[in-house]
């Protein structure tokens, strides 16, 4: 199988091996290898923790080049609610319109003008197969990466859908067709708040390919604004052709309940992918009973809390909440165009492919291997000394004992061990520090 | 390979533990998520019943490449009618059981749906001994 395409990724000059990251990946996908963080690509699932964790920042979202947007005519940008989030509230939606228009896009789209017909397709899908209960948002990408590797038995729980993003990307390559416009002359970007979202662009699980042609990380596009109100701070606000009006329940999407609450039944959100794997374990275990929806989310207080974000999240779930405020009083009839699509959009958004299973947790595909290995690694816990220091460069002496019945790791990278070694005489002090040289790099051991 | 598991009576806080500790071995082992689905609800029933039924209780596990056995042991009340037991919505499950969500009379016919082979020997005022067997193919 194709490995997954991953958008985080370890700057060698700033790490420095420090096991922060290692000891909090939800997948156990990091060891430290010659004095550096190494991500295993089938394990991670994007979600970010390792990059919030990292006190050197040196782990960073890879993005696609800016001026790429000009091999395009018509440059279309679409927005996550968050961006809004980042700003103060003094910073109107028109103002930050009219930097993206002045910084080269034709047309700014905020993804969650899609939100709406993607809630009832996703209604529609589960009166239609009311068996498989309880149904589990497809909106996180992290999260059905952490499914497909850790828990693939809940597969058939993810709602087949595309995202918000892809509907609002469908929906923008659909209206410039119907206006006679060629579409290698549309480019549409995704401004994103994660790591994952960008990976779902580059390897979309479940669809054959992405809808859009590029992204751009947040964090970079909140700067380019930033910069370009420092600029036109003394000139007045450029009209913009877009309506700024996004519904109370579209701004609300991103958030946690935001598609929990539009749903009926018992419906649960949870933020945060160590907690999102407790609530996946309960279902796994047939724990859960009667729940009628899932809304998961990798990030602690959902997008707000996505590792290319800015500001704090509490801040940007406040900057939010005024918005939609503001949005309340506004009696807005005139319909968004994307409504005109809903039909067209509803057959788009159907995902083509499979969600495939590609668990972690299998010590061997052939089962009489797996039980062999399987014994192999209860004897090597049986020596270890399970107090999970990290000091062979894996987070637990258990993911040390996988290591080594899969011939990833020797047994000797355990500290305890080289300990005992040297004073059987096996091992000579020597050896013991050329071990951790390997693990730690050979700078760390120099005087 | 064999596992054993101790099952507190009367923990609710711990009920499921010893399932999902199974559970976990055999998601190691490249168990069909499907077939791993039925073993995990059949187990995890038999270990609430010890628990709501019963003083204590092992679950002893058995896994070769074709099939897997689970044997639970409990000493407690014994079942007077395993038949009626087998019913549906048929429960001895007391009021306070139920508040926390258990006891609704499914436990014994939700096994026998969820594994290939079952057998239940009780004795009064002694225990039950609850055998299961799932093919893994």
């Amino acid at each position: 199988m194709e490995p997954f395409y991953h958008a985080l990724k370890v700057a060698p000059t700033a790490c420095i091996g420090c096991t922060h990251c290692m000891s909090l990946c939800p997948t156990q996908a990091i060891r430290i290898q010659d004095g550096l963080a190494t991500i295993n690509k089938n394990a991670c699932v994007d979600c970010g923790m390792c990059l919030k964790s990292c006190p050197r920042h040196a782990i960073y979202v890879e993005q696609d080049d800016f001026n790429q947007i000009f091999n395009f005519k018509h440059r279309i940008i679409l927005l996550p609610t968050v961006l809004f989030g980042q700003f103060s509230e003094e910073i109107t939606e028109q103002q930050i319109f009219a930097e993206l228009h002045s910084m080269g896009f034709t047309q700014v789209i905020e993804v969650a003008q899609a939100s709406g017909i993607l809630t009832k397709a996703m209604r529609n899908y589960m009166q239609k197969n009311s068996h498989d209960r309880p149904f589990i948002s497809a909106f996180c990408p992290a999260v059905v990466r952490l499914i497909q590797v850790r828990f693939p038995s809940l597969i058939d729980h993810i709602i087949p859908l595309k995202q918000a993003m892809d509907l609002a990307a469908i929906f923008a390559r659909r209206k410039y067709l119907d206006q006679g416009i060629d579409p290698e002359e549309v480019g549409i970007f995704y401004v994103t708040p994660c790591a994952a979202k960008i990976a779902a662009v580059k390897s979309p699980v479940g669809d054959d390919k992405s809808n859009l042609d590029g992204v751009i990380n947040l964090d970079f596009i909140y700067n380019k604004i930033q910069m370009g109100l420092t600029q036109h701070r003394d000139q007045p606000v450029t009209p913009v052709s877009e309506q700024t009006y996004l519904s109370p329940e579209s701004i609300a999407w991103a958030l946690t309940e935001g598609e929990a609450s539009k749903f009926e039944g018992r419906c649960l959100a949870i933020d945060e992918i160590h907690n999102v794997i407790d609530i996946l374990e309960k279902l796994e275990n047939d724990e859960l009973t009667d729940i009628d929806f899932l809304e998961l989310r990798a990030c602690d207080h959902s997008c707000a809390g996505g590792a290319l974000a800015v500001n704090n999240r509490f801040l940007t779930i406040e900057r939010l909440r005024k918005r939609m405020e503001t949005s309340e009083k506004i009696n807005c009839t005139t319909q968004d165009d994307i409504q005109q699509y809903e039909s067209y959009l509803f057959k788009e958004g159907q995902l083509t492919g499979e969600i495939p299973p590609r668990s972690i947790e299998q010590l061997d595909e052939n089962m009489l291997i797996a039980m062999e290995k399987m014994q192999k690694l209860n004897r090597i816990m049986g020596v270890l000394p399970q107090i999970d220091c990290g000091a062979c460069g894996a987070p637990s002496c258990h993911t040390l004992a996988r290591d080594v019945v899969q011939g990833k790791a020797k047994l000797n990278r355990c500290v305890f061990m080289q300990k005992i070694l040297c004073r059987e005489d096996l091992m000579t002090p020597d050896e013991s520090l050329e071990l951790s040289e390997k693990t730690w790099g050979l700078k760390r051991f120099k005087e | 390979m064999e596992f054993s598991y101790n099952i507190e009576g009367g923990n609710f806080s711990r009920a499921g533990s010893a399932s999902s500790e199974v559970k976990k071995i055999l998601k190691q082992l490249n168990v069909n998520p499907s077939v791993l689905k039925r073993i995990v609800v059949a187990l995890y029933e038999a270990e609430v019943n010890v628990v709501a039924h019963a003083y204590e209780g092992t679950m002893q596990v058995n896994i070769d490449p074709s099939v897997i056995t689970v044997v639970i042991n409990d000493r407690g009340p014994g079942i007077p009618d395993i038949e009626l037991a087998m019913q549906e919505g048929y429960s001895t499950a007391s009021p306070e059981v139920r508040e926390m969500g258990f006891g609704a009379g499914m436990g014994l016919p939700n096994i026998q749906k969820n594994c290939d082979e079952l057998s239940i020997e009780s004795k009064i005022n002694e225990g039950t001994k609850v055998t299961m067997t799932t093919y893994f193919n």
